[in-house]
């Protein structure tokens, strides 16, 4: 396996990282042939950080979270690369052991917040199961401390709503409930894909405050996978932006925005429409993302790049350090010819 | 819960009148009683004053109407064949069917439900295909010929069980019961199972569609990464939601094996209602066949109405939702 640069400057060393994915490899087999989902992607978040992973519809940012979740869905498998999360590695350990390291040292938030809760059992039952399945609390703990999580989300009346069913509970208070079971054991690192996707937009602003309140008070490191823009800017310390399975582009937020080094990065920071110019269409990007059994040779982005060159389509750019960022393009490698 | 409550009695009320009056229907249209209560060499006033103590001179939707007032006390008249009061004769008979069905319907839910959960959890296994495999015998298979072959196999050539009868019984008041004795205990084993082979199938075909329906979703991938362990997630979460359907079945079935443990009652001669229907078939004996439906319908109603109630239990979004 070819090693990589580290992708950016924040480094950290895998013993103190949240997360540190280095050079993850995810392959579907299929029956024509295997389909690399994730390509050599590496990533890291500080404790207290929340990391942006941004990208469109099977670009495999959903796949890396399951994949450092060990939730893989079949046939997917890991075929590269190691998963450190709080400084134990994730990807080799058993089915057995992986239930263990689940919920206590790594949450998940899930897009759909109506469909995430057991219907079944109360909020509270669902809570206390967590609490208890990750530590030797006794019930009444455990009911104090599903409280205080309930509490913590900003959920009022949580002795009431503790009873309650998630039927009971409106879509953004569902979605809290779910970040209070992700949180219920302390982990180090959450997974959020897609957490506001679901939500009305003046929720979505108050789940992502929540979200950044929680990182900065208990120290989680999160990583937020989103295809939208604006919630990175707004919530994200730094941000990755994957492309057909590949990190194109990385980097502290403001620098990646302000000053988006890939040519895909641009494309995505213009499309975003602003409110202080207004414009009769918004910029896109030509095309589509290619599928994943028809990945074109070299940079996957080289036929919708407006900046293509003949080395575009030979060799695949590494990812390196420009100024702040880290970018995956031959521009900032001595060129495209 | 109230306004629910009130709604399911009346609709359980049209359709013990619907059902009582197509009772009736039968009950008048098969022939004339005296005639059959009455030996040939009977004299016109003695049959003229046996249709005066029937009530049969009376109008039809008087006679019904007497009909219903009667059945709703629990009289359904006598029996044509020995004179008997038809109550008391099904009320003897009720308690062998009772516990059958009971029984067969444990022994489906108890082999059924993990059956259900173990194909559907592993279904790559051998173990899983052959179960699947043997669930097709269950349901092809018609009930007597399972029952014959549980007496060629279980009483015939092993001599474990015995091929007949409901062994010795104890009284407890208005209730007798064949499972307090050794004999009845070993008696039931072979028609329960026979009854309850369909059932098996039934539950187990239907637990692990549910199953495998419900693991694909968005709740038990959430419980997953929460940490709760298969064991938890399969038993616990999943199943759980799997069991609306399953409760529904059941209590329907329940209903339908009584008035199907005929043929078990047959095969094994268990002296059960349904033996009693058969024979009340063979001699015309119209009371014993009207009052058999009407109970069988009963039970079918009070099933339904528990199997309502029970959803309310098992799905807290049902608690005050209009059903």
């Amino acid at each position: 396996m070819m090693v990589l640069p580290i992708p950016d400057g924040n480094t950290q060393n895998t013993a103190t990282s949240a997360l540190d994915v280095h050079g993850l490899t995810v392959e579907f087999p299929t029956r024509r042939g295997v389909l690399t989902a994730i390509d050599d992607v590496s990533m890291q978040i500080a404790p207290g950080e929340i990391l942006g992973v941004v990208g469109e519809s099977g670009a495999g940012k959903s796949i890396t979270g399951l994949a450092v979740l060990g939730l893989l869905e079949h046939p997917g498998r890991i075929a590269g690369g190691a998963i450190h999360v709080g400084g134990r590695r994730v990807d080799t350990l058993s089915e057995a052991e992986l239930t263990k390291v689940r919920g206590r040292e790594m949450g998940a938030i899930f897009q759909d917040p109506l469909t995430a809760l057991n219907p079944l059992f109360s909020v509270g039952k669902q809570l206390v199961e967590t609490i208890r399945l990750h530590s030797d609390m006794n019930r009444a703990a455990a009911n104090a401390r599903a409280l205080e999580l309930l509490r913590n989300v900003g959920i009022p009346a949580p002795e009431e709503r503790l009873r309650q069913y998630p039927h009971q509970f409106s879509g953004g208070m569902r979605q809290r409930v779910v970040i209070a079971l992700a949180l219920a054991a302390g982990p180090r690192l959450i997974i959020a894909d897609e957490p506001t996707t679901a939500l009305d937009v003046s929720i979505q602003a108050q789940i992502t405050a929540l979200l950044r309140k929680l990182c900065d008070e208990t120290g989680v490191g999160i990583m937020l996978v989103t295809h939208d823009m604006g919630v990175i800017a707004e919530t994200a310390d730094r941000v990755c932006v994957m492309y057909s399975g590949r990190v194109v582009e990385s980097g502290p937020v403001a620098d990646v925005i302000h000053n988006p080094q890939h040519p895909y990065t641009r494309g995505l920071m213009s499309a975003i429409p602003s409110l202080h110019d207004r414009v009769e269409t918004l910029a896109q990007i030509d095309g589509s993302m290619p599928r994943l059994n028809a990945r074109p040779s070299g940079c996957a982005f080289h036929p919708r790049c407006p900046h293509a060159g003949p080395r575009c389509s030979a060799e695949t750019p590494p990812l390196v350090k420009v100024d702040t960022t880290s970018a995956a393009c031959w521009l900032q490698q001595g060129g495209t010819q | 819960m109230l306004a629910f409550i009130i709604k399911r009695l009346a609709n359980a009320v049209f359709v013990m009148l619907s059902v009582t009056f197509l009772a009736f229907v039968i009950f008048t249209a098969v022939g004339d009683p005296v005639d059959q209560m009455l030996n040939e060499q009977a004299t016109q006033e003695q049959r003229d004053e046996l249709r005066e103590r029937l009530g049969l001179e009376a109008p039809f939707l008087v006679q019904y109407s007497k009909f219903v007032a009667r059945a709703a006390t629990g009289d359904f008249g006598i029996s044509f064949r020995n004179q008997q009061d038809v109550l008391a004769m099904i009320g003897e008979r009720f308690p062998a069917t009772f516990e059958l069905v009971l029984v067969a319907t444990f022994i489906s839910l108890v082999v059924g439900v993990p059956m259900g959960v173990i194909t559907a959890i592993r279904r790559q296994t051998w173990y899983a295909e052959a179960m699947q495999f043997t669930s097709i015998i269950g349901v092809s298979l018609p009930s007597f010929v399972v029952g014959i072959g549980l007496i060629l196999i279980f009483s015939v050539w092993l001599g474990w069980f015995p091929a007949f009868g409901r062994g010795e019984t104890v009284d407890l008041g208005w209730w007798s019961t064949g499972l307090l004795t050794h004999s009845g205990r070993m008696s039931i084993v072979l028609p329960a199972l026979s009854l309850s082979l369909f059932q098996i199938t039934l539950v187990m075909r239907l637990v692990r569609a549910e199953m495998l329906e419900v693991l694909r979703s968005d709740f038990i991938k959430f419980a997953r990464a929460r940490g709760v362990p298969a064991r938890r997630l399969h038993f616990s979460h999943a199943l759980r939601n799997c069991l609306m359907p399953v409760v529904t079945m059941t209590a329907m079935q329940v209903g339908g094996l009584i008035a199907f443990a005929l043929v078990t009652e047959t095969v094994f001669q268990w002296p059960g209602m349904g033996l009693l229907f058969i024979q009340a078939v063979t001699f015309v004996d119209v009371p014993i066949m009207a009052a058999y439906l009407c109970i069988v319908a009963l039970i079918f109603v009070v099933l339904n109405t528990i199997v309502d109630m029970a959803y309310a239990v098992i799905d807290p979004r049902l608690k005050g939702a209009d059903a």
